[in-house]
């Protein structure tokens, strides 16, 4: 049979990025994919390597840049780990509202470019909307809307007050509502279903060998999330389920994130309930020099098992860093399950992964 | 005069300790969604949209029937000298003006129309500077610009089959309008056999669009342009089938008889619409919009332009008024399926309700502003599909097609066939 070969990417609206697909045709069934990457590629492993610890915050905003918050603080966690830092409480509930309103904001753009993805527009921009109030909350608070570098070395950059509180609990009253309105729309619209539903099946045994993490591996029926195995920052204090998939399609990966928002939601009411008063950061010199040894830490990050492993040599400077970036893994599945589909599917399939080519290329 | 007042727009104030951003600057959706109506802009809308609705009430009240005034227009002609051949010739050229008029103005007005539409599902304002009033020189000058773009030809293109396709696809959308009623009577031709017509020239467009997915040289536009070709082609079917209803009421195949077979109201009152019969009208109805919405390659049936696949289709490599060509096809095509939607279901150029004796007769809104508000309201429909639906795949499109819409227009015949021997029984209202 004659085939075709299409480049799909790095130039397409699709490909969230500059991902290339190299995609052998026969008609619109997919032959053969390969992903290829790299297009981003701008070494911040190899950077962090003549950096402070400090300096290198910064550098953790621009892996995954739709949720930069997760990023600051792994690095954080492992460097505080090497330091033997003890963070205050008050920054430890904190870090865990940011986080977990980031994580709100990383899932609507997921939620709003799927939906373009499967050709309804309209989700897109209520997500912004949403999203919007997210980062002016951002701003209020350190300035930043996209990097932030708040969390930082023994603690966070600044203090949340009354008001900004008043307003963040606004958003989430605002909020609610809107996830159910979300499910009306696009969740369970019929046509959405039929292009999802039975679309990019992975089973439970596949995704853990492929090492998926995050709603990918939780949409296959694993539930595996790091809040709950190995909480950090105070996470077995806090009244959240993990919500799962049945059949690891395209619509439990998209329906994982959508439950995942509203728990979301209940951690940050909770920890904005019990946001205890206090020091916002543990005292930290200004240019730490751990001692020589490893630290690895990990977080749930919006996107799947972020994990950073440091090494120091007991200079200012990591010896070396490695990031266990969900995306990269999580996109190495693809050039399996992509074979036999329709190129409407590699779209379906590509956009439920919800990769950031940020983290992906580092 | 006083020059209008500039909006005063605040200036960001960034100050991050005290939360000033928010409450100073901005204001959140929240405080726009408790309560709408207490903003004074909302309400000064609600006005100007009721008074822009009456005042074309009574501007139609005033004109009285187009077609009258055609006929004057007619008469005039002939007295004036010519022989009886030139005017003829003229008259024919006054109608194609004013039918190549209205696609090119809908095309003005569609767009402009579902960049508000949109606007307003997405909760955004759409254009508003361009023109000043809620934007509407915006498609204006678009056109403007489109007409001052370079025309690319790719060099991978074939040069004589790009430059044809999109007159091949325009021509056939221009020719399909010359029996297509606007109103009771007001029509470019009187053809016996219109729907046939109409069909028949409305399917030859994807001809254009084939070619124009061929012929551009792009592996992404072939896969357009053949998707285009297979569900135009099936999608014919089902349009045509799911009409057999209407006309087996009507019992003719021309527009304006099918018009005039739906006034006068039962019961002095509930008007006698297709769309008003029993289960064989309602599901006419609902196959020839959905099959009317695949023709026009409209979300959720959008596959050849399929944004987010096929980064726009066929079409991808066009620029300029090449592309601008494929854009007038489809808003022409839209209000095409608008026009012949509320001929066949929703009465023509008929009023909803009987007019009330205590109103002059002088008063009455003619039959064309009926017949385009109800074309209106089905373009409407069209744009919130758009706007609301996700795209079907190629394969659950055909599937849909021939699986579900074509064997359900045949039973449609079917109910329809008894619906009309019950009638010819005396069974039910007249």
């Amino acid at each position: 049979m004659d085939t075709m070969f299409v480049n799909l990417g790095p130039q397409h609206p699709s490909t969230h990025g500059v991902l290339r697909m190299g995609l052998t045709l026969a008609g619109e069934v997919i032959t053969k994919a390969v992903p290829d990457i790299g297009y981003l590629h701008r070494g911040t492993e190899k950077l962090m390597e003549a950096r402070s610890y400090a300096q290198c915050v910064v550098l953790t905003d621009r892996w995954d840049y739709c949720s930069a918050m997760p990023n600051n603080l792994a690095f954080c966690l492992s460097a505080e780990k090497l330091l033997g830092t003890q963070v205050p409480p008050r920054a430890q509930t904190l870090r865990v509202v940011m986080c977990e309103l980031n994580r709100i904001a990383s899932h609507l753009i997921f939620l709003g470019t799927y939906g373009i993805d499967i050709g309804a527009f309209t989700p897109f921009l209520y997500v912004f909307r949403e999203r919007e109030m997210i980062l002016d909350l951002y701003e209020a608070l350190c300035g930043a809307r996209l990097t932030y570098n708040y969390i930082r070395l023994g603690g966070v950059a600044s203090d949340v007050d009354a008001d900004w509180i008043s307003k963040c609990r606004e958003f989430l009253e605002f909020f609610k509502p809107r996830v159910d309105e979300y499910d009306t729309l696009l969740s369970f619209n019929p046509i959405f279903l039929a292009r999802t539903k039975e679309v990019g099946l992975i089973s439970q045994s596949a995704a853990v060998s492929w090492g998926l993490s995050g709603p990918n591996l939780r949409g296959s029926g694993v539930s595996y999330d790091v809040r709950k195995s190995e909480p950090y920052c105070g996470y077995e204090a806090y009244d959240f389920d993990v919500p799962v998939g049945e059949h690891g399609s395209c619509w439990d990966r998209y329906f994982c994130r959508v439950q995942e928002m509203r728990q979301s939601v209940r951690i940050v009411e909770q920890a904005l309930a019990k946001l205890p008063e206090g020091e916002l950061s543990a005292k930290v010199p200004k240019i730490p020099k751990p001692p020589p040894g490893e630290a690895y830490a990990h977080v749930e990050a919006s996107r799947g098992d972020l994990g950073i492993f440091l090494v120091s040599d007991g200079g200012a400077a990591p010896y070396r860093i490695h990031v266990r970036a969900p995306c990269f893994i999580n996109l190495a599945i693809l050039q399996d399950i992509l074979v036999g589909k329709k190129v409407a599917d590699v779209i379906a399939v590509l956009g439920s992964f919800d990769i950031v080519l940020g983290e992906v290329d580092r | 005069m006083t020059p209008a007042e500039k909006p005063v727009y605040p200036e960001p104030v960034l100050n991050r300790r005290s939360g000033k951003l928010l409450t100073g600057t901005r204001y959140w959706p929240t405080e726009l969604w408790r309560n709408p109506w207490s903003l004074p802009r909302y309400r000064a809308g609600a006005l100007w949209l009721a008074g822009i609705v009456l005042g074309i009430a009574a501007v139609g009240a005033g004109v009285g029937e187009l077609a009258a005034w055609g006929e004057k227009l007619l008469a005039l002609l002939g007295r004036s000298g010519l022989p009886a051949a030139v005017v003829a010739w003229v008259w024919v050229l006054v109608k194609l003006t004013c039918v190549i008029g209205v696609i090119v103005a809908n095309g003005l007005w569609a767009v402009w129309w579902e960049r508000k539409i949109s606007a307003h599902i997405q909760s955004r304002m759409g254009p508003m500077y361009a023109g000043g009033f809620h934007g509407w020189a915006q498609t204006i000058l678009d056109t403007i610009k489109l007409l001052l773009k370079e025309d690319v030809t790719p060099a991978a293109a074939d040069q004589v089959m790009h430059l044809l396709a999109p007159i091949v696809a325009i021509a056939p959308c221009v020719m399909a309008f010359a029996p297509v009623l606007f109103g009771d009577e007001l029509a470019a031709a009187r053809i016996d056999v219109g729907v046939l017509y109409v069909f028949a020239f409305a399917s030859i467009s994807v001809i254009g669009v084939v070619m124009a997915g061929w012929a551009s040289g792009n592996k992404y536009s072939l896969l357009g342009g053949l998707r285009a070709a297979a569900q135009i082609v099936s999608y014919e079917l089902p349009r045509g089938f799911s009409v057999v209803p209407v006309l087996m009421f009507a019992s003719s195949l021309d527009l304006a008889a099918i018009d005039r077979a739906q006034a006068g109201y039962w019961l002095g009152f509930f008007p006698r619409w297709f769309i008003f019969y029993p289960v064989a009208g309602q599901l006419a109805f609902i196959f020839f919009l959905i099959a009317s919405v695949a023709e026009t390659n409209r979300t959720p049936f959008d596959i050849p332009e399929a944004e987010s696949e096929l980064v726009a289709g066929f079409h991808t490599e066009f620029s300029g008024m090449k592309w601008s060509l494929f854009f007038l096809m489809e808003y022409g095509y839209v209000l095409l399926a608008s026009f012949l939607l509320a001929v066949f279901f929703l009465g023509g150029g008929a009023a909803p309700l009987p007019h009330p004796t205590f109103i002059p007769a002088w008063l009455s809104i003619p039959s064309w502003i009926w017949m385009t508000s109800k074309a209106m309201l089905m373009m409407f429909v069209f744009l919130w599909f758009r706007w609301t639906f996700p795209r079907l795949r190629v394969d659950q499109l055909m599937d849909f097609n021939w699986k579900f819409l074509l064997p359900w227009s045949f039973a449609n015949i079917g109910f329809a066939g008894v619906l009309v021997y019950l009638h010819m029984r005396g069974w039910g209202p007249g």
